[in-house]
């Protein structure tokens, strides 16, 4: 199962927005095929009916009460903002219109 | 080859809890630019997300009004692709156990309830908005709608057509706006509607491949859509074509659906539980209390309408089209005035009031029920004419005044002196004597001359009735003392 | 030998702070002199904040002054693990991508010891998003272990344990995800522990593996532990996870009494491959605790080699979600070149992450998309329900469970570097506890022959940190040996 192949690198490296080069790819390729070939090691246990443990803590209904508290002022959100107006976050146009 | 449409549709609505989903940021929409954000819904480093419990029971109450099953355990999950107005590049949302599911919408086809299943209701956060119009080359992110609560439902594929849809989404609205869930404004964008559009052979159950429809920003616009989509697959097919899978856009000035580039490039959602956040338990107990303070649903109403208050199906339907209607109404009932006259003035003259005001809803209206139910029982007991009403609703809705006051002060009590009429008569066949011969001489029409001549005595203020009985005999009189 | 002021620990300096034997200041110059001098070796810190300690420091002598009554940890000097938001200085989790990035907020820990009244004296180095076990992944600098210039303090608090070691600091707050507090404490001959999951608030910890991240401290002795413990433990309503559990005072387990304890020693953990010298430690440690009284019985946790594979598709997963929000539209670096939103994210990412996150991401990417999720995510939250089982049927038997915290003392640096799996193998020990979710501290247990530092690890039942810390105490007060400061060469 744990073959990798540049194809895969490629396909999970558009899904996770990163773009290695030639070279990082290619040692990609071979970590990535050593860790998940690694990893297979799971497939010796037999988990028939065994429950994930989707929740690191065994507790239910952890909720706030719908009041309105202060938030942050626009000149600290903004703060670290590579470019802004001021107003707005910028980005290079989106060219996807909804 | 005879087609039928198999239209499924995926509605968006924001719910109006004071604060957001995670975080207690307002959800109040008419704000400057990143005035109301915080370090969650900005998603920013360390932060966690806390869930609103009014969101929980708000989505309970909708599953129940849509007879879903609510689910004794559910929980979130992340959905994660990238985008500039998804704060953290991952939305939390519901994935393969959602809060309500297993319900139905009743909507009438073809003069017949017909349910369209809904197959799921889920939570899950909305996300920033996109601003085009910040200069060449840039676009801005404005995170005031980021984390503002949505509910996401999802019919079956039972809508067999654009009036369905129509029907289906005015039908949803409806209820929401009855449990006051959402302003359900699709202008606004509380309310968002995506159409899945296929086509097959009528009488066929295998499926057409389908094409998902978005960007309609009004009802009447996702039926346009629809009606469009729907051709444009048969056309496609009828040539020999096949129908690509794709997500297409509704163009409303060009009145046609376009394909859009797909903004992920690869829908690979890699969802899984969100463990920043733990599941929720819904109790039987808890479903009762929810239940227990949940008001009449629409269908109910329309029921009890018709019953209690004898009222047609249109007069019912129309009543209950919006919860402050049908509460106006009641109110007017219990203060006196009888169903059906208090139907007739609020469908009638006081919705042209209230359209031509640009009111929202009769609530925000001076006139109170008591007020009506007081202008009704006027009328009824003859203190004024159903035309002087007319006038008197007018000014009651721009000065909130009770009627009473504005009789007095206008002076428009009725008059409905037998005596005064009836000299009046006189006065009027004295003074005209040409139409009165040429009644006498068999052109009827001419009463209503006459009529019109004594009201204009009156200054509109005479009974009608009396009126026309008085001229009547008067008239009649005439022929027998001789003019 | 009388000790230096900066050799204290942070409950004699509080005790001197509060009596007013020294003033708060004094003790803030006296840290920051020790710095001055001592970490252009150790380069334990990140950022020194000067003006800011003093000014905290000048705050707790004024309050003093006026009779006010002073928290539990008064004028002690801290150190910030630079993974916790703080709105002083920067947050950059020792990664470029943050470089520069003030946060708006502090971290609850950091709030609740600044309400304690302690003295922060800056952030300190850290595996790139905490993701490594030797601190050699930062894009800062390399930490230096105090006890061998040429080694690891191990990672990835390992600014955290070398500032602690070197007296840079009384404590030190890191995080733990599998391993990264327990194992530079053992590295670097300093007390640390990771709560059970849910006890410390992780708002304000920048998230590597949500179901796996605790924020813990790095102490000198068992008495700070206990004290700083008090402080930072506790619900806090804008951590979901966080246990809605009473606080215990665990002062209260500082006593010398193992003589109703049981300790479980898992037969998987004492094999031929765990190093002898490690070996002999422990069973030393052992056999001190059961001449005053303690017993031992052999525990099983059969599912022990299957951790690091389960740990390692759960954390990358979550922290492929986690560190997708640093795409350089609010905040972070954004590459220069970009020119339009794709590139945008994917250069911006690719220019500043490092190599083992960007190794991480798109391991946790693969096992999370389409086709692969049940076979390895779905896989492995099932095996690390049988860890977690394993350790609670383990406990039915015993009252802590103790085993060495490292198999090695510290490695060289760049020693293993370029084999990431050899890497990744190094945290048997400590993993399975965090998958478990158990509590986990480490404690000095002696030098190597080297002259290097062993630690001794003791797992409790969840929330018994108390049943831990009595035990950890016992063994200071009656085993402990005193392996000295360290060289710093």
């Amino acid at each position: 199962m744990a073959k990798i192949t540049k194809q895969d690198v490629e396909y999970v490296a558009a899904l996770a927005q990163l773009s290695p080069d030639e070279e990082t790819k290619e040692r990609l390729v071979r970590e990535m095929g050593e860790i998940l070939g690694y990893m297979d090691k799971l497939n010796e246990l037999d988990t028939t009916g065994i429950e994930p443990t989707m929740h690191a803590i065994p507790i239910t209904n952890v909720f706030r009460d719908d009041v309105v508290t202060p938030g942050i002022e626009r000149d600290q959100a903004l703060t670290n903002a590579p470019k802004s107006d001021g107003e707005y976050f910028l980005v290079p146009r989106i060219l996807d219109v909804e | 080859m005879e087609y039928e449409a198999v239209i499924g549709l995926e509605v968006h609505v924001e719910l109006n809890t004071k604060s957001k989903v995670f975080c207690g940021c307002t959800t109040r929409f008419d704000a400057p630019p990143n005035t109301n954000v915080c370090p969650v819904c900005l998603g920013m480093p360390g932060v966690l997300p806390v869930m609103n419990r009014a969101v929980v029971e708000a989505t309970v109450a909708v599953g129940l009004a849509l007879n879903c099953t609510v689910s004794k355990w559910s929980k979130m999950d992340r959905k994660n692709y990238f985008y500039p107005d998804l704060a953290k590049d991952y939305q939390i949302s519901q994935y393969d156990l959602p809060l309500c599911h297993g319900g139905w919408l009743e909507i009438e086809a073809d003069g017949r309830a017909k349910c369209i299943g809904i197959t799921r209701a889920h939570i899950e956060e909305d996300t920033a908005r996109n601003v085009h119009t910040i200069g060449a080359g840039e676009s801005g992110v404005d995170f005031n709608r980021s984390g503002v609560p949505l509910l996401e439902i999802v019919s079956e594929p039972h809508i067999r057509g654009a009036q369905e849809a129509f029907d289906y989404l005015t039908m949803l609205k409806r209820i929401l706006e009855y449990l006051d869930v959402s302003d359900c404004n699709m202008e606004e964008g509380s309310l968002r509607a995506e159409a899945n559009i296929s086509v097959r052979p009528k009488g066929s159950t295998t499926f057409g491949t389908k094409t998902e429809v978005k960007n309609v920003a009004s009802f009447s616009g996702t039926q346009k859509a629809i009606e469009f989509e729907v051709a444009r697959q048969i056309q496609v097919l009828e040539a020999g074509g096949k129908i690509v899978q794709e997500t297409r856009g509704w163009d409303a000035d060009r009145g046609i659906t376009v394909t859009q580039r797909s903004k992920e490039s690869a829908h690979d959602y890699r969802y899984f539980p969100e463990p920043d956040l733990v599941p929720i338990a819904v109790s039987d107990e808890w479903v009762e209390r929810i239940r227990a303070s949940m008001p009449e649903l629409p269908k109910a109403r329309f029921d009890r309408f018709r019953g209690q208050y004898g009222l047609s199906a249109y007069d019912a339907g129309v009543l209950t089209s919006s919860r402050a209607m049908a509460d106006y109404f009641e109110k007017v009932v219990s203060a006196g005035a009888p169903a059906k006259q208090a139907g007739n003035w609020i469908m009638g003259d006081l919705q042209a009031l209230l359209t031509e005001a640009k009111c929202a809803s009769v609530e925000s209206c001076k006139i109170t029920p008591a007020d009506l139910a007081s202008m009704i029982a006027l009328i009824e007991n003859a203190t004024i004419s159903g035309k002087i009403a007319k006038d008197l609703l007018v000014d009651m809705f721009k000065s909130g005044k009770p009627p009473k006051t504005l009789v007095e002060e206008k002076g428009w009590v009725q008059i409905s002196d037998r005596g005064a009429l009836e000299t009046l008569a006189r006065e009027v066949i004295a003074a005209n004597p040409e139409p009165v011969a040429a009644y006498k001489a068999g052109k009827k029409q001419t009463f209503g001359f006459l009529v019109g001549q004594m009201m204009k005595a009156t200054k509109g203020k005479g009974n009608p009735k009396l009126i026309n009985e008085i001229l009547a005999d008067e008239l009649a009189r005439g022929d027998v003392k001789g003019s | 030998m009388p000790k230096e002021l900066h050799e204290l620990t942070a409950h004699e300096i509080r005790d001197a702070v509060r009596t007013r034997k020294i003033s708060a200041v004094e003790v803030a110059e006296c840290f920051f002199r020790r710095i001055g001098e001592v970490d252009e070796k150790v380069k334990a810190y990140v950022d020194v904040w000067r003006q800011y300690g003093l000014a905290q420091a000048r705050s707790v002598d004024d309050r003093l002054a006026k009779g006010k009554e002073m928290g539990l940890l008064a004028g002690v000097p801290i150190g910030i693990k630079d993974v916790l938001c703080t709105r002083q200085g920067y947050t950059t989790c020792c990664s470029r991508i943050l470089c520069g990035y003030r946060s708006p907020f502090d971290a609850t820990v950091v709030q609740r010891l600044e309400a304690a009244d302690a003295v922060f004296l800056g952030k300190l180095n850290m595996d790139e998003f905490a993701m490594g076990s030797s601190t050699e992944n930062s894009s800062v600098q390399v930490t230096r272990n105090p006890w061998n210039l040429k080694c690891v303090p191990g990672g990835s608090s390992g600014g955290s344990a070398a500032a602690v070691s070197a007296d840079e600091c009384a404590i030190a707050l890191g995080s733990d995800t599998g391993g990264s507090i327990r194992q530079p404490a053992a590295l670097c001959g300093c007390v640390g522990m990771k709560p059970t999951y849910g006890r410390v608030s992780r708002y304000g910890l920048v998230a590597f593996a949500s179901s796996l991240d605790q924020v813990g401290p790095l102490t000198k002795d068992v008495e700070d532990l206990a004290t700083v413990m008090n402080v930072m433990c506790g619900r806090d309503p804008r951590d979901s996870t966080s246990a809605d559990i009473p606080v215990p005072d665990f002062t209260k387990s500082l006593r010398s009494d193992v003589s109703d304890i049981t300790i479980g020693l898992p037969k998987e953990y004492y094999t031929d491959a765990l190093n002898n010298e490690m070996r002999e430690k422990i069973e030393t440690a052992i056999d001190g605790l059961k001449k005053l009284g303690a017993k031992v019985v052999e525990v099983s946790l059969p599912h022990t080699d299957y951790a690091i594979a389960c740990y390692y598709i759960i954390c990358t997963a979550e922290a492929s979600a986690n560190l997708a929000r640093f795409d350089g539209v609010r905040y972070g670096h954004r590459s220069r070149d970009a020119k339009d939103v794709r590139d945008m994210y994917c250069m911006s990412k690719t220019e500043a992450f490092g190599r083992e996150v960007q190794r991480r991401i798109m391991l946790g990417t693969y096992v999370l998309s389409s086709g692969y999720y049940d076979a390895y995510y779905l896989k492995a939250q099932k095996v690390r329900s049988l860890i977690r089982r394993d350790f609670l049927e383990a406990f039915q038997k015993c009252d802590v469970i103790i085993g060495p915290t490292s198999p090695t003392a510290a490695f060289q640096i760049g020693e293993k570097t370029s084999d990431p799996l050899e890497m990744y193998l190094s945290d048997i020990y400590t993993i399975s506890v965090n998958l478990a979710t158990i509590p986990g501290l480490s404690i000095p247990c002696g030098l190597t022959r080297r002259g290097l530092p062993a630690g001794m690890q003791i797992m409790g039942k969840p929330f018994d940190e108390e049943t831990m810390i009595r035990v950890a105490y016992t063994y200071e007060k009656n085993c402990g040996i005193d392996m000295g400061r360290p060289p710093i060469v």
